[in-house]
């Protein structure tokens, strides 16, 4: 036989290639929008608030905003990236594609998580990037920013995966994403220390596991947090292994994709 | 005896009250073409489905090669190459692009030749580097077949691969299935073109309703079910009719034989009975004609 070689992470490798492919070619709509839209948050927002608050005392509005934007930023477009793919495979038919080959549920897992990992990364690395000319910012534990920023995109990278899979249509995916998605990030203290709200607010804040994701991202920037980064840990990474277990048993039961 | 390309053992699968496969069994020997007829909604796609594993059979199992598509499935999908009924394809890449990703879902790597190759023999070189929104659908659907072949699969199925396809891609695409099939590749074919059926496959299997109801060879079934005909246009149809004719319009009647070896003597016959023959035609037994017999009569 001519040059043919099979191996057997092969499968795997070419899905993930395919994944972020897909994202790359396109890089202009996911990757530069998402960042432009966090540039003006953090104009808009310093415009209107820098002079006036300071968090954790002594630091100003808009260094303590980047990072939530970076991981906001981040989440949202690791959502975004499995989920879509995967409603547009059912809904144009192209899933049958990787679903005909002998793929197994966790290669197919493992590549659409990292991809969407990979492109929450570059998103938020963008939003970084652009921001740091109008911040002061320090990078007090760049080991927990990192860990933070990767099981965070993980966990919204599964849940895109069950939101795809499981909506039938786009409206569905949408609803999934604003009633869902879209809160949650937003009232994680993306925009504010949640120590500002009133006890009530931080009580319902700490059943938020959004929260925590962006509160030890946080930590890693100014080795200050409203929760022991421990703790954030251990509520990010329990909340991670959770909804890997779950997706992993609606793809091995073939929910939806084998029917 | 070798093994079965195909094994097919009581599949079921129903859609909420719907019955799509009732309990179907088949087997398919290797390097055989092999046709999978039946109306629409017989339930040949999801049959295929379940053997390539896109649908779940509520019972029953199936194996490709000796692979049961389940337990096995990386053996199984490696065995089996399935060219979909639906026009479907991923708009952000083009033809090469999409040969290559798709080897490497099979752990292929460097499958250029391989790739060179199918595109010549689908008439698509030209197209390689054209993204998919920019062909025909014709075009589309060869690159479907394509896609199907990227792992050189010793099964093929293929199901209705010529709906929608000009005359001569579908001389082509047959010419090539045969090429490929004396190459030593097993064929199953899904048609409601019986005459092209008639030609390529050398064994039929009839679905209806989710049942199998005919199995055969096509030779067998054109011999079993739809003898030869002959039609004659009577002075008096109704003495035609008397020596078991079936009345058509016009003064035509139709009578059913099995060997021309009858035709002299019902000729005799008709004359006899003074039925004055005006015009007469002999038709060659047809699938289609078996057909519509077999989904009559089951
Ligand atoms: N996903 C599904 N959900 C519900 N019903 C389905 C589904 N897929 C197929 N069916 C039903 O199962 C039956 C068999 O369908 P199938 O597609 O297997 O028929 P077919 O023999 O391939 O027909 P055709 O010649 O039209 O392609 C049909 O009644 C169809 O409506
Ligand atoms: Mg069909």
């Amino acid at each position: 036989m001519p040059e043919m070689r099979e191996s057997a992470l092969t499968g795997f490798r070419t899905l993930l290639y395919k994944e972020v492919l897909r994202f790359w070619k396109v890089s202009f709509q996911t990757v530069m929008a998402p960042v432009l839209n966090a540039l003006l948050f953090l104009l808009i927002f310093s415009h209107v608030l820098d002079r006036h608050v300071t968090v954790y005392g002594e630091i100003a509005y808009t260094s303590f905003l980047l990072p939530g934007l970076v991981m906001m930023s981040l989440l949202q477009n690791a959502f975004a990236n499995s989920s879509s793919s995967l409603i547009q495979s059912k809904i144009t038919g192209n899933i049958i594609f990787v679903l005909l080959p002998p793929l197994s549920w966790g290669e197919f897992y493992a590549a659409y998580v990292i991809a969407s990992v990979l492109r929450g990364l570059f998103v938020g690395a963008g939003v970084l990037l652009v921001g740091l000319p109008f911040v002061e910012l320090s990078f007090a534990y760049p080991l927990w920013i990192l860990v933070f920023a990767l099981l965070g995109g993980a966990i919204l990278g599964s849940l895109g995966v069950i939101a795809g899979i499981w909506a039938d249509k786009f409206d569905q995916l949408a609803g999934f994403q604003n009633f869902l998605i879209l809160p949650l990030t937003m009232l994680s203290g993306v925009f504010y220390s949640i120590h500002s709200l009133p006890q009530l607010w931080q009580d319902v804040s700490h059943a938020n596991p959004f929260f925590f994701m962006i509160d030890g991202f946080r930590y890693g920037f100014f080795g200050q947090s409203d929760v022991s980064p421990w703790l954030s840990l251990a509520v990010v990474g329990v909340s991670f292994v959770l909804l890997a277990a779950l997706t992993l048993a609606m793809l091995a039961r073939g929910y939806k994709l084998r029917a | 005896m070798s093994l079965p390309a195909i094994r097919v053992c009581a599949v079921t699968k129903h859609y909420g009250a719907l019955q799509a496969l009732a309990g179907v069994d088949l087997e398919v020997r290797q390097g055989e073409f092999f046709g999978l007829l039946g109306p629409n909604g017989a339930g040949k796609t999801t049959l295929i489905s379940a053997l390539a594993g896109l649908v779940r059979p509520d019972g029953g199992t199936l194996e490709v090669m000796g692979h049961n598509v389940a337990s096995d499935y990386r053996n199984a999908r490696r065995a089996l190459g399935v060219v979909p009924q639906e026009l479907v394809f991923d708009p952000f890449f083009s033809v090469r692009e999409l040969l290559r990703i798709q080897s490497g879902y099979f752990g292929i790597r460097g499958n250029d030749d391989w790739i060179d190759e199918i595109l010549a023999s689908l008439d698509l070189t030209a197209k390689a580097n054209v993204n998919m929104r920019a062909l025909s659908g014709g075009m589309k659907r060869r690159v479907l077949v394509a896609q199907a072949l990227v792992h050189r699969p010793p099964v093929i199925v293929l199901d209705e691969p010529t709906a929608g396809v000009d005359v001569e891609l579908r001389q082509g695409l047959w010419a090539f299935v045969r090429k490929l099939n004396r190459d030593g590749h097993t064929i199953v074919l899904t048609t409601h073109y019986l005459e092209e059926a008639e030609a390529l496959c050398g064994r039929i299997a009839m679905l209806k309703a989710g049942r199998v109801v005919a199995l055969d060879t096509t030779d067998n079934l054109l011999q079993r079910f739809a003898t030869h005909s002959l039609r004659v246009r009577l002075a008096e149809p109704a003495a035609g009719v008397a020596l078991g004719g079936a009345a058509g319009e016009g003064g035509w009647v139709d009578f059913a034989f099995d060997s021309y070896a009858d035709v002299e003597s019902l000729l005799a016959r008709l004359r006899e009975a003074g039925a004055g023959v005006q015009e007469m035609q002999l038709g060659e037994p047809d699938l289609e004609r078996v057909f519509v017999e077999v989904m009559q009569r089951a």
